[in-house]
């Protein structure tokens, strides 16, 4: 089971699918409430995460082909909660976006993960729902993911500890929370999160310290162990450009290598760095 | 000599017979005979049984002895002391098992009359079982009778052989079946007048002798089974302690045995008897880890580590500790490199595996996967592979938590996991509340419902007691018990004492009796003895063990009792204050200072008070508090009622993010008893306000003076100081009285502590009653006034209707809960006079005290000044002053808001000068921080040390305003020699918000406890459980007998 905490982030592949043209296409998406997105700035940014991912932080990059008849192909932390030899593959709230997880869950099954699947029809669970602190999980109970969604997750990863947390507002709780290292819980300054902070607090076994960004989804960033044991780990956030408020706070997360990306067109398609890519380590136990 | 011997052989193949022959009709014979023996006396009985007695000669006066005691028991039983009639009551068993061992024999006499002549070898064993109990009493620590002793050493003498294994197993069948038909008190009073018909003293003592062992079954780890006779009487420890010498574990705290009881497993404690506990035969028990060690590493001995590992692995393969696959994989080599070693190829064909069971669905692939990791672990001890299995056991996340099924208010299923941290709420596999130990004031049981009383969280700002249905009655107070014993293992220094101050014990006096973890890190530390031998077992043993189901998962219908228990009720309130009397004085031995603070806790708790009356019930140490709500609170309370229920719902499975902090699982009892105490302090208001007058004027500077002035006042009236506890009592009927003035629906609650005051006193000083009536009269004309204007407050409540249920299971729990305290149903009563007396005595015996005020005070967002001085709790009176200045400066800076409210509970201490005696004012002022006056009572010696440390800093301040009180609040916990008063105050001057947090820790003891380590232990404590505040201030206050020479 590996070391807890410690092994928070260990990955050597990242997995993120292309953006296809229909995600730009105003009603063509699941929700047609999205604002218009420019879809070739988009596409520049994801290709420009990708290779973020790959030079950057040394991992090898899977994409998978964009299709166009799932437009939000590319929010692939949606469909799958990979940790260890483990991936859940999820069942989106969105009906349309179950189709999702046919490609996701054959190159998962590719790299030699223990693939589980949710067969209960009553469960709704989005991969951004799902936060992994190295010790235990917490399982944000958005409009996207219900009770029972959670309930598989705790069923997948049974020797966690899996809590559930209520998540209000607009989005998932890796929209305005995530891990600045393993005992450093990221969240957003909104209602939203610092309630759903708390709730963690009360809910753990295990202390955190906790730091607040004033951007919600400045928060929403990676922490990746890429290179060999020992070599300092990487967060993956968004930059200057797009929440240029929050990058001040971010220097304090200590012994961390700051990865700046941008993804703010994405963004207006709901995605966040923690749905745009799934990293995974081939090697979990090693 | 001769003749005694002869008779024993006699009994003993009588009881051969018996035993192989009529056991089984014994029960019926018993009956009749049982009956006709009411009266008999010693000679008569001598007659009748006539063929035993032919052989008896010696023994006659022995079996008077007998005789007499279970008349005198029986006559007197209802009036003594409940401690004396234990002693009696062993008697009675043992005489009970002789008779019963009598009457089936008497058929029989015939034949064993013929026998007679082999009786020589028999004789000898015979003895040698007299002495053999001897001895195993003596162990036990068990008073035997004398003359059983006696004759246990004379028989002794003729100790040749041992062969009557088989005499030892007719008794224990017998004793089973006696076990079985006993169990109640009417049952062995009728046993005891056979004793006195039948007379057969011989034949009664042998077999008594033999009748008391029991056989006795326990399952071992490796599923081996460890069996034993034991004598009856045997408690739980001493089961126990054979079982881990057969097992040669030292550490053996962590464990304990199960024993199963309609379908639940319950521990045994040790503390008891387990003929009470155990109700069914045979006497089957498995040997079970109870608290997991949260770090295994810091075992001594490789062998404890290894009972733990055979633990953890039958958890794991019943399903109880899930795993994911791999780390099925992972325990399960490291498994058959423990007990396998090294893999070898030729050795370990792939049928090996399948012999262990690693999981609860173990597939083909599992096992491949465990055999590869098998090969890796080359060169691991089984030591270090146990290690390494623990290692990673150690970090699942339901490593060590004790499942209880129960139900939320909304009769959602849930489960509650007891573990070292705290309790936590599952719902399904999922963590959806989590209450570590620090954040439950208070833990409860009542009937079948379990609660568990909780600190405000951040943002909220009442306590919320949080309620859960369990199957049934049996399951809560398992529940219940669980959680103390997890609580006192895992977050305490060392057990606390059961309950000494016997006054609040009306419920369960369960405390957990064992070594604490860090008593026992502490012990195995001093573990020197070579790592001893032991052999590993296969593990595929494990698997077949008793163990698989998760403890307390069932519902069990046979509990006849009366379904609900409360431990404390409406007496208990009373009991409980008086508890604290009780113990305050004997902490401070100051007769006087008691009531205070009594009241000033009093006045907080008259909330806790209604609420003891409706709800509570046991305390286990942590919570002896009370922590009521401030008025503020309740006012919140009731106005957002709806919102509360909306919060309700929220413990239902749907996601309601947005009010998840308030979330509360209580029913609707519950927000009722947060009502009861609002309008409790609604009715004391009034009074409150009378008292202040007075000091209204008076600034805080002055409060010095004040004290000074109001000490003497309520020194006056107590002159007697003799009569401490008789004050504090008064004390508390007084308020009671007031009470009874009152309205409709209080005088219901009213009458319940009267009545339950009623309970107590009468036994013990029906004097003191009296006096109290006479007190209450004196004070009620001042008080009536009042109540016209708390009637008026009264009116808030509407839904008085919702109490009622509550009163009736009160009073119904009474009952109840007696017949749950298994052994001395009606005993009860007796037991609390004598207690109260107790307490009296024990007064004198206290020996020292420290009373130690930390106050700590939080500064949210900005600075702020004190608000009101800093108040050095060290007198309830003192803290009272205080407190109305407090007030008063509030009003007069016109910033009133809350602010009647808040200061309400303490003010209503203010009420009690009249009876109150101050001993020692001590005052601690902004301007003057050390200690001042101490008025020692004639009677009481002591010496009195007051120190105060103070962080210069936030004091500035004080003097001039205080800002606007928000809220207040008191809690109170009690631990093992501490008792901690937590007081905390919010204020809000200038838009600027300060959090004090007063915290006054009695630490009592005796010589023998060290009082630093206990006051830097508790400011420690303090720290921790605040870390964002800061401590400003320190006051120790120490109060020493004369007699004992402090330490300082």
């Amino acid at each position: 089971m590996g070391t807890p905490g410690e092994g928070l982030g260990r990955c050597s592949h990242a997995l993120i699918r292309g953006v296809p043209g229909s995600l730009g296409r105003e009603g063509e998406g699941v929700a047609v409430d999205l604002p218009p997105l420019d879809l070739a700035k988009a596409q520049r940014e994801h290709g420009v995460l990708g290779g973020k991912l790959r030079q950057r932080l040394g991992l090898q990059l899977l994409e998978l082909p964009p299709e166009e008849q799932l437009p939000f192909g590319p929010l692939l932390g949606d469909i799958a909660v990979v940790h260890g030899d483990t991936a859940l593959i999820t069942r989106p709230w969105s009906p349309a976006r179950r189709p999702e997880v046919d490609g996701v869950r054959k190159t998962l099954q590719d790299l030699g993960l223990r693939i589980m699947e949710i067969k209960d029809e009553n469960a709704t669970l989005d991969g951004t729902d799902v936060l992994f602190t190295g010790r235990e999980f917490f399982v944000g109970l958005s409009k996207w993911t219900n009770h029972r969604g959670a309930e598989i997750v705790a069923d997948t990863f049974r020797d966690f500890a899996v809590s559930t947390v209520p998540v209000s507002g607009p989005s998932h709780l890796r929209g305005f929370c995530g891990m600045g290292g393993p005992r450093t819980v990221v969240a957003g300054s909104s209602e939203a999160a610092q309630k759903a902070v708390r709730a963690m607090a009360a809910l753990t076994d295990h202390p955190y310290a906790s730091l607040t960004l004033p951007d919600d989804a400045a928060a929403d960033c990676l922490f990746l162990r890429s290179g060999l044991p020992g070599a300092s780990p990487f967060l993956l956030h968004r930059g200057s450009g797009d929440l240029p408020n929050s990058q001040e706070v971010l220097q304090k997360l200590p012994d961390v290598t700051l990865v700046p990306v941008s993804c703010s067109e994405l963004e207006k398609a709901g995605a966040g760095l923690s749905s745009l890519c799934l990293v995974l380590s081939t090697r979990p136990h090693s | 000599m001769t003749t005694e011997v002869g008779s024993e052989s006699e009994v003993n193949k009588q009881d051969e017979q018996i035993g192989s022959d009529t056991a089984q009709e014994k029960p019926d014979e018993e009956a009749p005979e049982s009956q006709q023996n009411p009266s008999s006396e010693p000679e008569e009985v001598k007659s009748p049984t006539s063929p035993p007695a032919a052989v008896v000669s010696k023994s006659s006066p022995r079996s008077q002895k007998k005789e007499k005691d279970p008349s005198e028991s029986r006559g007197i039983s209802r009036f003594i002391p409940p401690w004396l009639k234990k002693q009696k009551s062993y008697t009675l068993v043992e005489v009970k098992d002789g008779v019963e061992r009598k009457e089936p024999a008497e058929p029989l006499l015939e034949e064993a009359a013929v026998e007679k002549d082999e009786s020589a070898a028999e004789e000898g064993s015979m003895a040698r079982g007299d002495a053999e109990e001897v001895l195993e009493r003596k162990r036990q620590g068990v008073r035997a009778d004398e003359k059983e002793e006696k004759h246990s050493v004379s028989s002794a003498e003729t100790q040749p052989a041992k062969e009557d294994s088989k005499e030892i197993e007719v008794a224990k069948v017998e004793g089973i079946q006696e076990e079985k038909q006993e169990g109640e008190a009417a049952k062995r009073e009728t046993k005891e007048v056979q004793t006195t018909e039948l007379k057969a003293e011989k034949t009664a003592q042998k077999a008594s002798k033999k009748i008391k062992t029991v056989p006795c079954k326990v399952i071992l780890l490796d599923g081996t089974e460890y069996s034993c006779d034991l004598e009856k009487r045997a408690t739980g420890q001493i089961l126990f302690d054979k079982v881990c010498e057969q097992l040669n574990l030292l550490e053996k705290d962590y464990f304990g045995l199960l024993f199963q009881e309609n379908d639940q497993k319950s521990w045994l404690d040790p503390s008891k008897e387990i003929k009470k506990q155990v109700r069914n035969l045979p006497w089957i028990f498995t040997f079970n880890v109870k608290f997991y060690p949260p770090d295994p590493s810091q075992l001594t001995e490789d062998i404890t580590r290894y009972f733990l590992c055979l633990q953890l692995r039958q958890d794991i393969a019943s399903g109880r500790l899930p795993c994911s696959f791999v780390t099925h994989v992972l325990l399960g080599s490291y498994t058959l490199q423990a007990e396998l070693g090294d893999y070898d190829p030729e050795e370990h064909n792939s049928d090996y595996i399948s012999e262990f069971q690693f999981a609860p669905n173990q597939t083909k692939e599992m096992e491949e996967k465990v055999i590869e990791l098998h090969k890796t672990h080359r060169g691991l001890s089984p030591a270090q592979a146990d290690s390494q299995f623990l290692e990673n056991a150690k970090r699942l996340s339901m490593y060590g938590v004790d499942l209880h099924h129960a139900k939320d208010s909304e009769g959602v299923d849930i489960k509650l996991g007891v573990c070292a941290n705290g309790l936590l709420i599952y719902k399904d596999r999922l963590r959806i509340n989590r209450f570590a130990w620090p954040k439950i004031l208070k833990i409860s049981y009542k009937r079948s419902n379990f609660y568990i009383k909780v600190r405000p969280a951040e943002l909220e700002q009442f306590e919320s007691t949080i309620g859960f249905k369990l199957p049934n009655h049996r399951a809560a107070k398992r529940l219940w018990k669980v959680c103390v014993e997890h609580h006192t293992f895992y977050r305490l220094v060392s057990p606390e004492q059961p309950p000494k101050a016997k006054f609040l014990t009306l419920g369960s006096k369960f405390r957990y009796s064992g070594r604490t973890q860090a008593q026992t890190r502490q012990a195995s530390n001093l573990i020197d003895r070579p790592a001893p031998y032991f052999e590993r077992t296969s593990s595929k043993r494990v698997s077949r063990s008793l163990d698989g189901a998760p403890v307390g998962v069932v519902d069990q219908k046979d509990f006849s009792g009366p379904a609900g228990d409360v431990s404390v009720y409406g007496p208990g309130i009373a009991s409980h204050s008086m508890f604290q009397d009780g113990d305050g004085r004997r902490e401070f031995r100051s007769p006087t200072k008691t009531p205070q603070l009594q009241f000033t806790t009093e006045g907080k708790k008259n909330s806790l008070r209604v609420e003891g009356e409706n709800i509570y019930v046991r305390h286990s140490n942590l919570m002896l508090e009370d922590l009521d709500k401030t008025q503020d609170d309740i006012l919140k309370h009731q106005a957002s009622i709806s919102e509360l229920k909306r919060h309700f719902m929220e413990s239902t499975p749907e996601p309601r993010p947005n009010e998840w902090e308030k979330r509360r699982i209580t029913p609707l009892s519950q927000q009722t008893q947060g009502r009861k105490d609002h309008l409790f302090k609604m009715d004391i208001l009034p009074v409150k306000e009378k008292q202040q007058i007075p000091a209204a004027p008076i600034v805080e500077e002055k409060a010095q003076e004040m004290d000074k002035k109001r000490a003497p006042t309520a020194e006056g009236p107590c002159s007697g100081a003799n009569d401490t506890v008789k004050s504090s009592h008064e004390t508390l009927n007084v308020v009671e009285a007031k009470k009874q003035a009152e309205v409709g629906k209080e005088e219901r609650v009213i009458t319940e502590g009267v009545n339950g005051r009623d309970k107590v006193p009468p036994g013990s000083d029906p004097g003191e009653t009296r006096k109290v009536e006479s007190l209450a009269h004196k004070d009620s004309p001042s008080l009536s006034s009042e109540n016209s204007s708390s009637s008026s407050s009264d009116s808030e409540e509407e839904d008085v209707g919702e109490y009622r249920p509550h009163h009736r299971v009160t009073e119904g729990t009474i009952r109840e809960e007696q017949e749950e305290n298994e052994e001395e149903l009606e005993e009860e009563k007796e037991e609390w006079a004598s207690k109260v007396v107790q307490c009296v005595e024990a007064v004198p015996e206290a020996s020292s005290v420290k009373q130690i005020t930390v106050e700590t005070v939080v500064q949210e967002n900005v600075v702020s000044q004190k608000v009101s001085g800093e108040k050095s709790l060290k007198e309830g009176d003192e803290q009272d002053m205080r407190e109305e200045t407090e007030e008063e400066q509030h009003r007069v800076n016109g910033e009133v808001s809350h602010v009647d409210i808040d200061v309400l509970p303490e003010i209503i201490c203010c009420s009690e000068p009249p009876v109150v005696k101050t001993e020692m004012v001590t005052i601690s002022d902004a301007s003057q921080r050390t200690e001042i006056s101490t008025k020692e009572v004639p009677i009481v010696q002591t010496e009195t040390k007051t120190i105060t440390y103070e962080s210069p800093q936030i004091d500035g301040g004080a003097g001039g305003d205080a800002g606007t009180l928000l809220t207040a609040q008191t809690i109170t916990s009690e631990s093992v020699s501490t008792t901690t008063t937590t007081h905390i105050t919010k204020t809000v001057k200038g838009g600027v918000s300060e959090t004090r947090i007063e915290k006054r820790i009695v630490i009592t003891g005796d010589a023998d406890i060290d009082h630093d380590q206990a006051l830097a232990q508790a400011i420690k404590e303090a720290k921790e459980q605040h870390p964002d505040m800061a401590v400003t201030r320190v006051v120790v206050h120490k109060e020493t007998g004369i007699t004992e020479e402090e330490e300082e």
